[in-house]
């Protein structure tokens, strides 16, 4: 009797993550068990199985025979990250760092600064695309009307006669990646501002009292104290600019060429021309650099904690 | 005394140069969008010829011409009736699991716990890719119906883990005294979920609900994949479809634009506290461990 009661009162506390459960188990952890499945096969999305067990083959072809296109991709993502790890973090950090030193209207900055953010990919992307429109966009009006006409160009699929090879391969990269930061610089502001925020303020008294000038009281305390935090920002900027692409389907759509490719755009490609075992595998070798790159980060940041 | 004055002026010029850099900032991150409200009221004409910011004759007409003919109307209210959907079942049912993870006990708990934040940890990208394979299969991307099923529990998925995490931290901090109080009452457990842990925990549900109710009003990728047919698409799926279709037609593009960032914009003002807030209390967490 006691024993059924029991087993009653436990089968009642299942229900209350039951939902929860379900969902993730059919929309979370069988597509990642399937993504595995799929990156051993050959499928081309129409057949009712995947036609053939192909082993490793897929991510030989990627790690080796895929060079120009995979790891091409991926040295284009990470030309934005880092733009966004310098630029966008530098800036980032300057302004939290007027903004700490509580100034009037720092309350409007703040909302201000966190209004790109919010917006979504899509939006910001289509903007920017008019923004930088080569015959009629804002950006080449300006330059013209303000007399730089030679230096108007079509930003996001500039032509050879425009400019050298390399300027054709780096300019809409660069154009893309400065959109990221002006989309992405909200946040590790308001992240940096809040740790700034949790810094004892008797420290910098004490650090005052001591004699230290402002570039002393921020390389000793400032600094040091905010390490952890600003490893967070840049774990999370790593992760974000590596992985974004929305922007990029919105602006450029991976063009001109494939200059503007990142790894996921390659991943949906893969994926609309029918490779579906080669983009889950694709998809599985980028999560594992990921997964590296943002573990050894953390590693790293725990050794200084201790030290 | 001169003394003094140095140090005013030093402090005069310090404070001004902060604040042109501040400002400076701030404009070019409101100039695009007052570009896009300024390009939204010119005509398919002016927007060639005016360069002004602010158009001398405003065509308001532009956003009925895309409202009505653009069909922004119907991809604004998918986009609301997903967001609403979306977001109400992730408030019940993470809320549900995050209690059941602070208070109820059975075997496994821990265990389904850490299955929930390790999804949040772990980097999947692209896997967008099994979830499609896996709604076709299950025929959730024909017709005029399942799709809408398959994309709304696909983004309840997704904003599932942070949900749960979310009023997990929340519902730990409640004191043990409070549902004892409730228990000797005589409410059950769901009574005491519904009745007592919720009511507390508004504040985690505002957070929940601002935090996904932004991811689902600017999702895009499952759109595109999930979202066939015209008349299912949210509006950012709309605006790509939009600006494929017709290149040129900037005004009305960005009028439509617009109307997408409306609503998100009014809610900002509302609750910019919350997120910061929020942002603040994790960045926290940062420093103690």
């Amino acid at each position: 009797m006691d024993y059924i009661k029991k087993t009653r009162y436990i089968t009642f506390n299942y229900l209350f993550i039951f939902p929860a459960v379900a969902i993730f188990s059919l929309f979370y952890i069988y597509p990642f068990i399937k993504v595995i499945h799929l990156s051993l096969s050959q499928w081309d999305g129409i057949a009712f199985k995947p036609s053939a067990f192909v082993g490793l083959l897929n991510f030989k072809n990627i790690l080796f025979n895929d060079t120009a296109n995979w790891w091409a991709s991926m040295g284009q993502a990470g030309y934005i990250t880092l733009w966004a790890l310098t630029f966008q973090n530098i800036l980032a950090l300057l302004l939290a760092l007027a903004c700490d030193r509580a100034i009037k209207a720092g309350a409007i900055y703040r909302f201000i600064f966190f209004i790109p953010p919010i917006l979504s990919e899509v939006v910001v992307g289509l903007v920017w695309w008019w923004i930088y429109d080569g015959n009629w966009g804002l950006l080449n009006q300006w330059l013209t009307s303000a007399g730089f006409a030679h230096l108007a160009h079509n930003w996001l699929s500039p032509s050879l006669e425009e400019g050298s090879r390399l300027m054709v391969r780096m300019l809409p990269l660069t154009c893309i990646a400065i959109v990221h930061c002006w989309k992405g610089f909200g946040w590790a502001f308001i992240i940096l501002l809040a740790g700034l925020q949790n810094i004892p303020r008797n420290l910098y008294e004490a650090a005052k009292v001591d004699g230290a000038d402002a570039w002393e009281v921020f390389w000793r305390i400032t600094f040091p104290i905010m390490m952890p935090v600003m490893i967070l920002v840049v774990i999370l900027t790593i992760l974000g600019a590596m992985q974004g692409f929305v922007l990029i389907l919105a602006m450029t759509n991976g063009g001109p060429y494939y200059y503007t490719e990142v790894p996921v755009t390659r991943i949906l490609d893969s994926m609309r021309n029918g490779h579906f075992g080669f983009a889950c595998a694709q998809s599985l070798i980028f999560g594992m650099i990921l997964l590296i790159l943002s573990f050894s980060q953390f590693k790293l940041s725990r050794k200084m904690q201790k030290a | 005394m001169k003394k003094f004055n140095i140090y005013i002026v030093k402090r005069f010029t310090i404070s001004s140069i902060i604040h042109a850099f501040l400002i400076t900032v701030s404009a070019a991150c409101i100039f695009p969008l007052l570009w896009m409200v300024g390009t939204a009221l010119k005509t398919q004409q002016t927007v060639f010829s005016d360069l002004s910011l602010f158009p001398k004759h405003l065509h308001w007409e532009n956003f009925y011409i895309a409202w009505i003919q653009g069909k922004f109307w119907l991809y604004f209210l998918n986009s609301v009736l997903y967001t609403t959907v979306v977001v109400t079942a992730i408030v019940f049912i993470s809320s549900l699991a995050a209690y059941a993870f602070s208070r109820l006990k059975f075997p496994g708990r821990n265990f389904f716990f850490y299955m929930f934040l390790a999804a949040m940890m772990i980097p999947l990208p692209g896997s967008f890719v099994a979830l499609f394979v896996v709604l076709k299969k299950w025929h959730l991307t024909e017709g005029l119906i399942l799709p809408r099923l398959g994309y709304i529990i696909a983004l309840i998925n997704v904003g599932l883990s942070l949900s749960v995490y979310i009023f997990k931290t929340f519902f730990d901090q409640i004191p043990d005294d409070l549902e004892d109080a409730a228990r000797v009452d005589g409410c059950s457990r769901l009574g005491i979920w519904w009745h007592m842990a919720m009511p507390i925990a508004k504040p985690a549900i505002a957070v929940v609900v601002i935090f996904n109710a932004l991811n689902v009003w600017n999702e895009y990728i499952l759109a595109m994949l999930i979202l066939q047919e015209n008349s299912l698409m949210p509006l950012q799926r709309g605006l790509m479809v939009f600006q494929g279709a017709h290149m040129t037609q900037y005004p009305l593009l960005m009028s439509g634009i617009t109307l997408s960032v409306i609503p998100i914009m009014l809610v900002y003002i509302f609750v910019q506290k919350y997120i910061i807030k929020e942002i603040t209390a994790k960045t926290a967490k940062v420093y103690n461990g």
